[in-house]
């Protein structure tokens, strides 16, 4: 039970955004060869392209 | 499970929707349990997306779920990510659904609670959600391409061009006739209007918070925003009592549109952090809530629905709009039966995020199932209400009187009961002045709300559960509104950015306040007029938007069934080819109608020649006659654009005849732009997180 209360925040979170940076910084991480001196982005530094790049296009519909 | 079990279950599924569906059907008692239209929706869905749709991805698009998406291959980690399917479905189902499915029905209800329920169960199961879903499969076979380019690219440059121009002209008309939606659920209400007036604040301090207080804390910031929203209901309560604050709050129509004008304005120049993308996560929490909050009241109370299944206005008489069942019922109700518009988020942008094409089915087929289960939840809450009231609060005055005793003479005359104590009891009960005329369905889906949630979860607060219901319309509208005015501003500095380079730039200012500034002024024009207009606006410009947004769909399908028959599925084609030859049937008849018809109330000629012969002859009383030049106008411009509309529509459709018997010619054609196969690597150790 508890595991699934977990599992349904977990998504909630995913859904929301709220787990953004993360899962920017699991995937930075994982690619770290590919940015060999490169540091991650601060969470406010990321946050702010991340919202604005959200934004970009049709993203809403009637 | 058993095989034969399986079957069993099925067969009795089928057998409780054909039953469902005949008690729908064949009711001609005095009112039906909404419960008829749960178990139908429920069976006909289930049984589509059981059959049909695993048929259409078995066989037709033969999907492979090891073969690498976008998502995989191009994943950055920020827009192409591999992502959990149920928050893929979360994300495109939040995008797809929009105050459409509410407002259609609710106009669609005029006809009788029958041809709109009918329609959005068939044209979603066997029209919208192919659409979504093939749109969305042949996209992610293309990089995560847009419509316009697929078009482009497969077809030809006609039709990217006609979905580009179409697109941009939807969203003209839609924010407009959205516009005027909100304007009419706020003119002369302080409650609403100032409820509706503070949901800008608190989504700028939710935009603070999440950027500069707790930067990336979205969940947080959206949950003091949702309570704040809730308190802002509370307190419009108050502010509608305080003689003082009240009339700070208490606007005509005119006064509102140029506000939402001005708003609307503002909101396209400000950066996207400060307003609507914290806009965007409070309407999106409260959708979502209010719409589950709607499903269990619903089950709960079960209510009944006490419009009949068909009224005498299939004639074309209506009140709420004009002309016969078909073919404006199938035009009313676009989104929540099939869309155009969602084929564009289908396309684009959602692919992005889809970790394997097993997923296809469930996210485009199954999240367009969805939203026409919220439009037949939207009919149910248009229906419980009493006929005679829904029809006094959705005739515009120019239709049935100004004054509520010739309104309720009026209706009463149609065969509908309903009193004067009647109607200023039921606004009383709501916290409003009057519910007279209150046009363009927003209001009568709040009281028809508001009595289902007071039924179901105490009566005591009905005014409440009212606003909320109007703040929870308004909410996502004017996100739509926002969203809708920057999207249009993107599309026309890309168009004007061929001609001059600089203006392509989105982040240079005085391009940003060129472009803002005519999108705003293409939606406020149509806005403007349908405020004034004395028979409501909505009338005019719901039709218009219907036909654009069958056209969208029309152009998605022409794109999807040139797929498949350049991929050599001719046989198959039928699955997108025959929604399409229903909606150029249907779309065409609607605007043959909207331009030539002799009936004032549908032709847009007619009506237009008609005003300028009684201005002629000097019969309008000179309020009206002051604005008639502008209406007439209106009502021609509307006609071109209607023209123009069906002249896009059929170049594409024989652009794709062209295309077709290029094909069975055995002639070239431009070459198939899917992405060569890459096994994906998800797949094995692909973990459900």
């Amino acid at each position: 039970m508890f595991k699934k209360i977990k599992l349904f925040w977990q998504t909630i979170r995913r859904l929301s955004g709220d787990d953004a940076y993360e899962q920017y910084l699991l995937h930075f991480a994982h690619h770290q060869t590919e940015h060999a001196h490169a540091e991650p982005l601060s969470q406010e530094e990321f946050f702010k392209q991340w919202q604005d790049k959200k934004w970009k296009g049709v993203k809403r519909c009637c | 499970m058993h095989k034969n079990l399986k079957i069993i279950i099925w067969v009795a599924v089928a057998l409780l929707g054909a039953t469902a569906i005949s008690a729908i059907a064949l009711n001609r008692g005095e009112s039906i349990s909404a419960m008829w239209f749960i178990a139908a929706a429920a069976c006909v869905y289930a049984i589509a997306y059981r059959f049909y749709a695993a048929w259409i991805a078995a066989s037709v698009l033969v999907i492979d779920e090891t073969r690498a998406t976008p998502a995989e291959r191009l994943d950055n980690g920020r827009d192409f990510i591999p992502t959990n399917k149920w928050v893929v479905f979360g994300h495109h189902f939040a995008a797809i659904a929009g105050p459409g499915p509410l407002v259609g029905p609710t106009l669609a209800a005029q006809f009788g609670y029958l041809p709109g329920t009918l329609w959005i169960l068939i044209g979603a199961v066997l029209g919208g959600a192919v659409q979504d879903m093939v749109t969305l499969f042949f996209s992610t076979r293309r990089n995560a391409r847009s419509l316009g380019q697929m078009a482009r690219d497969e077809i030809g440059p006609i039709g990217g061009a006609a979905a580009l121009i179409g697109t941009f002209l939807i969203m003209i008309i839609l924010i407009a006739v959205l516009g005027l939606v909100v304007v009419n659920a706020m003119k002369h209400s302080p409650w609403a209007t100032s409820t509706v007036a503070a949901t800008i604040p608190i989504a700028m301090l939710v935009g603070f918070y999440m950027r500069n207080f707790r930067p990336g804390r979205v969940l947080e910031a959206s949950s003091l925003g949702v309570v704040l929203l809730l308190l802002a209901v509370v307190g419009g309560g108050w502010i509608d009592h305080q003689p003082s604050l009240r009339g700070l709050f208490d606007h005509e129509g005119l006064t509102l549109a140029w506000v939402i004008i001005g708003y609307g304005f503002a909101a396209a120049v400000m950066p996207v952090w400060l307003l609507l993308a914290p806009r965007d996560y409070l309407s999106t929490f409260v959708k979502l809530g209010t719409v589950t909050l709607l499903a269990i009241a619903i089950i709960v109370l079960q209510p009944h629905v006490h419009m009949p299944a068909l009224t005498q206005f299939t004639d074309g008489s209506g009140p709420i709009f004009g002309g016969k069942l078909f073919p404006f019922v199938f035009i009313t109700i676009a989104c929540g039966a099939i869309s155009g518009f969602h084929a564009l988020i289908a396309s684009g942008t959602t692919p992005k995020l889809l970790g394997n094409e097993r997923d296809i089915r469930m996210i485009g087929y199954g999240a367009m199932l969805l939203e026409s289960f919220v439009a037949i939840m939207a009919m149910i809450a248009a229906t419980v209400l009493e006929p005679g009231v829904f029809f006094a609060i959705n005739s515009p005055a120019g239709v049935v009187g100004k004054e509520a005793v010739d309104a309720i003479a009026k209706i009463n005359s149609w065969g509908f009961a309903v009193s004067v104590e009647q109607m200023s009891q039921l606004a009383k009960d709501m916290g409003e002045s009057s519910l007279f005329a209150r046009t363009g369905g927003a209001p009568s889906l709040a009281v028809g709300m508001a009595s289902i949630f007071g039924s179901a979860f105490g009566k005591g607060m009905l005014a409440l559960w009212y606003h909320f219901a109007i703040m929870f319309e308004a909410i996502f509208i004017l996100t739509t509104l926002d969203a809708g005015t920057r999207v249009g501003r993107f599309m026309l500095q890309d168009m004007l950015g061929n001609i001059w380079p600089k203006i392509g730039q989105t982040s240079w200012m005085p391009s940003v306040i060129f472009t803002s500034a005519l999108v705003v002024a293409g939606w406020g024009y149509f806005l403007y007029i349908g405020v004034i207009d004395p028979n409501g606006g909505v009338n005019i410009l719901w039709p218009l938007f219907g036909i654009a947004n069958q056209m969208l769909a029309a152009i998605a399908l022409c794109v999807a069934t040139g797929i498949l028959v350049k991929s050599g599925k001719l046989k198959y084609a039928w699955i997108t080819g025959l929604p399409l030859v229903w909606l150029v049937i249907v779309t065409s008849t609607a605007a043959w109608q909207k331009i030539f018809s002799e009936d004032i109330r549908v032709g847009f000629l007619a009506a237009a020649n008609d005003l300028a012969a009684k201005l002629a002859t000097g019969v309008l009383p000179p309020e009206k006659a002051l604005v008639a030049p502008q209406l007439i106008f209106n009502q021609q411009l509307d006609a071109y654009l209607t023209i123009f509309f069906v002249v896009v529509l059929w170049v594409v459709i024989i652009d794709t005849f062209r295309l077709i018997g290029s094909y069975l010619a055995g002639k070239p054609l431009l070459p198939i732009t899917e992405v060569a196969h890459e096994p994906s690597r998800l797949v094995e150790n692909w973990v459900r997180d």
